[in-house]
């Protein structure tokens, strides 16, 4: 189907039912319930999950195929939202031009830093790239800002004021960001008895958009496009004997992974229309190395899965405080439960950091192909397993000989 | 006439001499070996023929054409194929898809940006892949990761991968170094079998002269940087500066 094979159907498949079903995937406890707080499925939530997923979906396509570790992406991530208010702030809060416009400046962004940055290899296109992104966020947040000529409003963050021109916006458009009237923040809830649903309109949008994008990607990595970015990572002086041009490839997968991030951050304005330096600062940069190789580097699905991990345990294990942790063992004598809270203390809350950096520990040392190997495992030793309780009974009836 | 000219060619690496006025000629599909002790020059005066380093002097032309100043990718363009001392494969990749990459460079170019084609569909270039894994013994291994093959197989594809683009001229830097008896007995066979069934010049450097005598039409032997002699093996083998330049005076 649509030029695929039927492994990579089957996953596209999956991956839609995923995400169009995820109002009620992630919101699997009662309101109320004491597990609520583990319910994920409110938009601004599940919005980040696909935003992040297709920031990392990107990401990959450079990483994962051509193994050249960028540590600058939050710069065109940031380059994106930039743009993406800028478009509401002159022609309308419409979120298709403000979209288009995000992946084209940073398409154009990435072109000339991935020029310059690949003239080196290794180690040092990652210290290019970061020091290109660090500067981008000096520019962002200070120099871009003066009274003069102000790009992008410093500090405060860019946003969209009463006075600014508009021309495109209607008398009768909502006045936030949305796609030909319908709003981005329309949610409409559904409640099942104790449970409750929320349905947003910007999540379906970054959740169709994020399906485009992996569809696309898939289409990458199975193309003779793909298999050339992975022989640069393999083998490029083999690759240059072979009459091939390494630069213009891994400029090209620089330039695509570049127009993601873009994107990503096109729809982050566009579900809340503000943009600020602190998206493109190295520790957003850093996030994306994480999530992808969290849930598998070179992997079709590892980066989604990557990113939905660590925004899950960003936005819920954060909210975790001692109180919760003492209604939950509450059951224990009080001495100690109140050394159980004190033990676990540290790792959740602000701390949440500490745990995703222990469980980050595990997987790169036990799991170094990330969650999609550890799928793997699983599911190797499942159907091992599934064979030897059918094997057993043929194997009693055979005569010893 | 000859396909490779190669005319006063001088590199110097800081106060070492590495090649001094070296002139040589290959004849168009002949066997053509340099050999010569350690030191020689031999790896150097290769580096200067496919681009990855630039004589002080001198000019090396490829069916008249210059080839200095290219980047290898370009040279290969030309039709010079280059088989490496170690084998240089992408392990990573199948051994199929290692075939495939020099059908495609082959066709396409340096460079294109074929993102939103599939790799199945490409029929000619996977038939010419499948056909060319025939030829080299290795259908059945080829879903397997290159990396995981026999240093032989692995040579042997190499060798393939470079035959696959049927290129004018294929240079071998030593390419049974390391091997087996056996294995260097199949390279010799699979190389003879090229010779006799393709257009195809093959210029080899090696130290192993049993290799060399097998295979060779023309022997240069390359001593401190600078041709010594050149010759028919039969012509060299009992020459006395040959002797002189490998095992020393006091032979």
């Amino acid at each position: 189907m649509l030029g695929l094979n039927k492994k990579d159907t089957s996953l596209l498949i999956v991956v839609a039912l995923l995400t169009l079903l995820a109002p009620f995937i992630l919101n699997p406890f009662p309101e109320g319930s004491a597990m609520a707080q583990f319910n994920a499925g409110y938009p601004d939530l599940m919005q980040r999950f696909v935003i992040f997923g297709i920031f990392a979906i990107g990401f990959n396509i450079l990483f994962g195929l051509t193994g050249y570790l960028s540590f600058g992406h939050a710069a065109f991530l940031g380059v994106g939202s930039y743009s993406a208010v800028w478009m509401f702030k002159l022609l309308s809060y419409n979120v298709i031009p403000a979209i288009a416009l995000s992946v084209v400046v940073a398409g154009l962004f990435s072109l000339l830093i991935g020029f310059i940055s690949l003239r080196r290899s290794g180690i040092y296109f990652s210290i290019l790239t970061l020091a290109f992104a660090q500067m981008s966020f000096a520019l962002a947040y200070s120099v871009l800002s003066n009274p003069k000529f102000n790009l992008t409003n410093g500090e405060t963050g860019l946003q969209v004021y009463a006075d600014d021109p508009q021309i495109l916006q209607g008398a009768n458009a909502p006045d936030l960001p949305h796609l030909f009237g319908l709003p981005m923040r329309a949610t409409y809830t559904m409640d099942v008895g104790a449970w409750s649903f929320d349905f947003n309109a910007g999540y379906y949008l970054c959740a169709i958009i994020m399906m485009a994008v992996f569809y696309l990607s898939i289409r990458i990595f199975r193309s003779p496009f793909g298999m050339m970015l992975r022989a640069v990572k393999s083998n490029q002086q083999r690759m240059n004997y072979t009459g091939l041009n390494s630069k213009p490839y891994t400029l090209a997968a620089f330039v695509i992974s570049g127009m993601y991030a873009g994107l990503a951050g096109g729809l982050m304005a566009a579900m809340d229309p503000l943009a600020g330096a602190e998206r493109m600062q190295w520790t957003a940069s850093g996030e994306v190395v994480l999530m992808t190789i969290l849930g598998g580097t070179g992997t079709l699905i590892g980066p989604v899965l990557g990113a939905g991990f660590i925004k899950y345990f960003e936005n819920i294990f954060s909210k975790i405080n001692d109180n919760v942790l003492h209604s939950w063992f509450a059951f224990l004598p009080d001495g100690l439960e109140d050394a159980v809270v004190f033990v676990i203390h540290p790792f959740i809350g602000k701390g949440w950091h500490l745990t995703l950096g222990i469980l980050f520990m595990l997987v790169v040392i036990y799991l170094p192909g990330g969650l999609v190997e550890g799928g793997q495992r699983l599911l190797k030793r499942f159907k091992r397993k599934k064979k030897d309780t059918d094997d057993a009974p043929s194997g009693k009836t055979e005569p010893a000989e | 006439m000859a396909i490779l000219r190669v005319k006063d060619v001088s590199k110097r690496f800081g106060g070492l001499k590495a090649l001094t006025d070296v002139n040589l000629n290959i004849e168009e599909n002949s066997v053509h070996a340099i050999i010569g002790p350690n030191g020689a020059g031999k790896s150097t005066l290769l580096n200067c023929l496919v681009g990855k380093l630039m004589p002080d002097t001198g000019s090396v032309l490829f069916n008249n054409n210059s080839v200095l100043g290219l980047e290898p990718f370009q040279i290969n363009q030309m039709g010079i194929s280059r088989v490496f001392q170690t084998p240089e494969i992408f392990g990573e990749l199948t051994v199929m898809e290692n075939m495939l990459i020099p059908i495609f460079a082959m066709r396409d170019g340096a460079f294109r940006m074929h993102a939103y084609e599939t790799i199945a569909r490409e029929r000619e270039v996977v038939e010419q892949a499948e056909v060319m894994l025939e030829e080299m013994n290795m259908a059945d291994k080829r879903e397997m990761h290159a990396a995981s093959l026999s240093r032989g197989d692995k040579r042997r594809l190499e060798i393939g991968m470079c035959l696959s683009q049927n290129p004018r001229l294929l240079l071998l830097d030593e390419p049974t170094a390391g091997m087996a008896r056996a294995d260097t007995n199949n390279t010799i066979d699979l190389l003879k079998q090229i010779k006799d069934e393709r257009d195809i010049t093959i210029a080899i450097i090696e130290h192993d002269m049993h290799v060399v005598f097998s295979l060779a039409e023309r022997i240069t032997v390359l001593a401190q940087g600078t041709p010594l002699v050149e010759d028919t093996p039969e012509k060299i083998r009992g020459h006395p500066k040959v002797r002189e330049a490998y095992l020393g005076e006091a032979a």
